[in-house]
């Protein structure tokens, strides 16, 4: 016959300072570890979001990221007339030729100045972009120097927000607008036109890569293969959301750091929460006589303090997810593999707060499993015995 | 003094406690010292003396936009400084980018130069002249050259992604450096050369090496002041914050550091403020009797204290211990060609785990051993745990 919970319950109750600090202890190794979660999780829907099935982004063969890749206007007008390429309403193929170069900006976390990306590209690139738009201000005039920065951007830099200037290049630029992209990552960028910021960064004739929108979802597939299968072009063609995909590599360090960080102190809160079992064996050594006595067999008693070390550690791992909590919506930066910052949220979800639930059990059973043993394995004279 | 065998004893008592305690002291303080390992490498070193004598100067919008090759000689001319060598990052891809394993850095220079500004490195006197003359050359790391089993007079084939073409280089030498040295050097006129004009006549940074340490900030100032008003502007600073700005491009760091080590240092203190809570708890009779002895609550608190303080400060050293293993694994790894060098027995780092473990022990046991010293004789015998 099995204890009834409502003992193990009691127990923790009675017994509340203890309990308390050991579940805090659990608390904050499940934090920690959330906090790595929220922060991937974040990461991975900022650039899940980031792609449109319907584009093709086209970038030198052998390149990786736009930040590496070349490619020359001459290369452009080849590309821009293949089949399968959408058009706008007045008959221009939809493709955008685009030029990708970094500044440093001095950010609110750092001074000293962070990366950040500036996009030249032209009007027809911003079309093709569906989800954006401008949050205030006004588009830049291709042909002055000016600037639109995304929100985050915008946030984040304060010499970047409506209505400053940023120098690079060959000159001042003014931020006339601040664009919303939705969840994507272009509002960590910049943009400008194109013509102005590959002449101030003097790549005139050498530019960094090509978006091109296909007719349909379905079609899109064949229109990269069509341009990487192209000899004269030399491509490598990929849709836009596996291109972002691919950045998530970005977040390797980060959920290293964060296992390596969160398994080490799994050990530790592990050995407190033994403890803490092995003292409540000790102390209640009378009480198990006494159950045994009235009948519980030496299994009942092993799973019932299994259980309470379980429950205690299940307490700490919500304690840890009410303090991960405010965590959830707050923006931050970290550094990508196009070598600029990218801007993006923790994101707190339901699958991962249940994570640090079962993570949290998993420490209170690997503490709780040998004092339960010891408990179940008293003699009952001794154990009756015992002050 | 003589209640040390006391506080001793005490702490023997309740060897299963005794262990689990600073084994889960050690563990945490353990990650707290790779922590303030890295944090003290990073933000509080000294250069190395060959570090202290160097420079690099880049294009001050950002390190990815080029400069002027010509600048060189302006440098030159700058009282203080000794040589000038350009120097390209080249990115490429060797066999497969998907795999990064394959990931290494590459940078193209001046051969006659390098081994003079980088004067760590050991090579042999034969191999580095092997690689001036090879146009086609390249010296390698002695990690890099394990790492892929590459030999002298092997051929390596980079393909170009920021540049055009490809290197067909051939190992001319394998060097010794006292960092991580998962590094490819070769001659940058070999893929100058076949750049188209317009590209021809930048670079992308200058690494410079000065006459003295107490020139390089003058130096760095007279630079970027030289170019103040060219239409391509120059940022110099150390070799250290050149390479610092790596890891700050990761986030920041910093704040990442800090609130990590912050979670820690509140896990120990949970860990041991329960145990001595524990502790005390079991022998408030005992307490009791001792003060029938004679002892003043004085004496109890000491011994209290003390307890915990051994405790924990045996936790902190054998954590410290363990993390210097930890941190030059860390050294050991890819990333430490882009930290800078983390020492794995850090007298600072020791001081400062061994600290940490005896504040928070005291701070821990204070309450539970106030508690005790000030319990009446009476009521502490009467205690039934």
């Amino acid at each position: 016959m099995a204890i009834p919970v409502a003992y193990n319950f009691r127990n923790l109750i009675v017994r509340k300072t203890t309990t308390l600090m050991t579940a805090l202890g659990i608390a904050l190794t499940v934090a920690v570890l959330l906090a790595m979660m929220a922060l991937l999780g974040g990461l991975r829907s900022t650039l899940s979001a980031s792609g449109d099935p319907l584009q093709v982004i086209v970038l030198r063969k052998g390149s990786e990221t736009e930040l590496v890749s070349n490619f020359t206007r001459q290369q452009f007008q080849d590309l821009k007339f293949k089949a399968g390429i959408a058009r706008t309403a007045n008959g221009d193929p939809m493709a955008s030729l685009e030029v990708v170069s970094i500044i440093n900006l001095a950010s609110v976390d750092a001074p000293e100045g962070m990366n950040v990306s500036v996009r030249g590209l032209l009007p027809i690139g911003i079309e093709m972009r569906r989800g954006l738009r401008l949050e205030s201000g006004r588009w830049f005039d291709p042909g002055k120097r000016e600037l639109v920065v995304g929100k985050s951007i915008a946030r984040r830099y304060p010499g970047a927000r409506l209505g400053q200037h940023i120098t690079f290049g060959r000159g001042d630029w003014e931020v006339v607008g601040v664009m919303d992209a939705g969840q994507s990552a272009q509002n960590s960028e910049i943009f400008g036109g194109l013509d102005r910021v590959s002449g101030d960064l003097d790549r005139t004739e050498v530019l960094s890569s090509a978006l091109v929108r296909a007719v349909d979802a379905a079609s899109a597939p064949a229109l990269a293969n069509s341009i990487n299968d192209d000899q004269r072009l030399n491509m490598n063609a990929e849709s836009e959301k596996q291109y972002y995909e691919l950045q998530t590599v970005a977040a390797r360090p980060i959920e290293f750091i964060g296992i390596f960080v969160a398994v080490i102190m799994a050990i530790g809160s592990s050995f407190a929460a033994m403890n803490t079992m092995y003292a409540a064996v000790a102390r209640r050594a009378r009480e198990i006589g006494t159950l045994r006595v009235l009948g519980f067999s030496q299994g009942s008693i092993l799973f019932s303090f299994f259980l309470e070390s379980v429950l205690l550690a299940a307490l700490g791992g919500l304690l840890g997810c009410l303090l991960v909590f405010p965590l959830n919506g707050v923006t931050t930066g970290i550094g990508s593999t196009t070598f600029s910052e990218l801007a993006f949220a923790f994101k707190v979800t339901p699958p991962i707060m249940l994570a640090g639930l079962t993570f949290a059990m998993v420490l209170g059973a690997a503490g709780g499993l040998f004092p339960a043993r010891l408990a179940a394995k008293k003699e009952i004279l001794t154990a009756l015995r015992e002050v | 003094m003589r209640y040390i065998p006391l506080i001793i004893k005490n702490c023997w008592r309740n060897r299963r406690r005794t262990t689990l305690t600073i084994i889960s002291v050690g563990v945490s303080m353990c990650l707290l010292g790779v922590l303030m390992a890295v944090y003290h490498a990073m933000y509080l070193s000294d250069p190395t003396p060959e570090q202290a004598l160097r420079l690099v100067t880049r294009n001050r919008i950002s390190l990815t936009v080029q400069i002027p090759q010509f600048y060189m000689q302006r440098i030159q001319q700058v009282p203080g400084v000794k040589e000038v060598m350009p120097s390209q990052w080249y990115n490429g891809v060797y066999k497969d980018a998907r795999d990064p394993k394959n990931f290494f850095a590459r940078f193209g220079v001046d051969p006659e130069k390098m081994f003079q500004i980088y004067t760590e490195l050991r090579i042999p006197e034969d191999q580095k002249k092997a690689f001036i003359h090879d146009r086609t050359g390249t010296v390698i790391g002695r990690d890099l050259a394990d790492k892929f089993n590459f030999h002298l007079g092997d051929r390596i084939t980079i393909t170009g992604d920021i540049f055009p073409g490809t290197l067909e280089l051939t190992v001319r030498g394998i060097f010794d450096s006292p960092r991580k040295s998962e590094v490819l050097y070769f001659n940058w006129a070999y893929v100058r050369e076949g750049l188209p004009e317009a590209r021809k006549g930048d670079v992308g940074t200058f690494n410079i090496l000065c006459d003295s340490p107490a020139v390089v900030a003058r130096v760095a100032k007279t630079i970027d002041d030289e170019f103040h008003n060219a239409p391509v502007q120059t940022r110099t600073e150390t070799e250290q914050a050149f390479t610092l700005s790596f890891a700050s491009m990761l986030g920041n760091v910093k704040m990442f550091l800090f609130s990590i080590c912050g979670a820690v240092m509140f896990t120990v203190l949970l860990v041991s403020a329960n145990t001595m809570a524990m502790s005390v708890r079991e022998r408030v009779r005992e307490v009791g009797v001792l003060k029938t002895l004679g002892f003043t609550g004085g004496n109890i608190l000491f011994i209290i204290l003390g307890e915990a303080l051994a405790i924990s400060v045996a936790g902190g050293a054998i954590g410290f211990l363990l993390s210097t293993f930890l941190t030059s694994g860390i050294r050991k790894s890819p990333a430490g060609f882009f930290l800078p060098p983390i020492h794995p027995f850090d007298p600072t780092v020791a001081a400062a785990c061994i600290l940490v473990a005896g504040a928070v022990g005291l701070l821990s046991s204070f309450v539970p051993a106030w508690g005790a010293s000030r319990t009446p004789i009476v009521e502490a015998l009467r205690s039934t745990d």
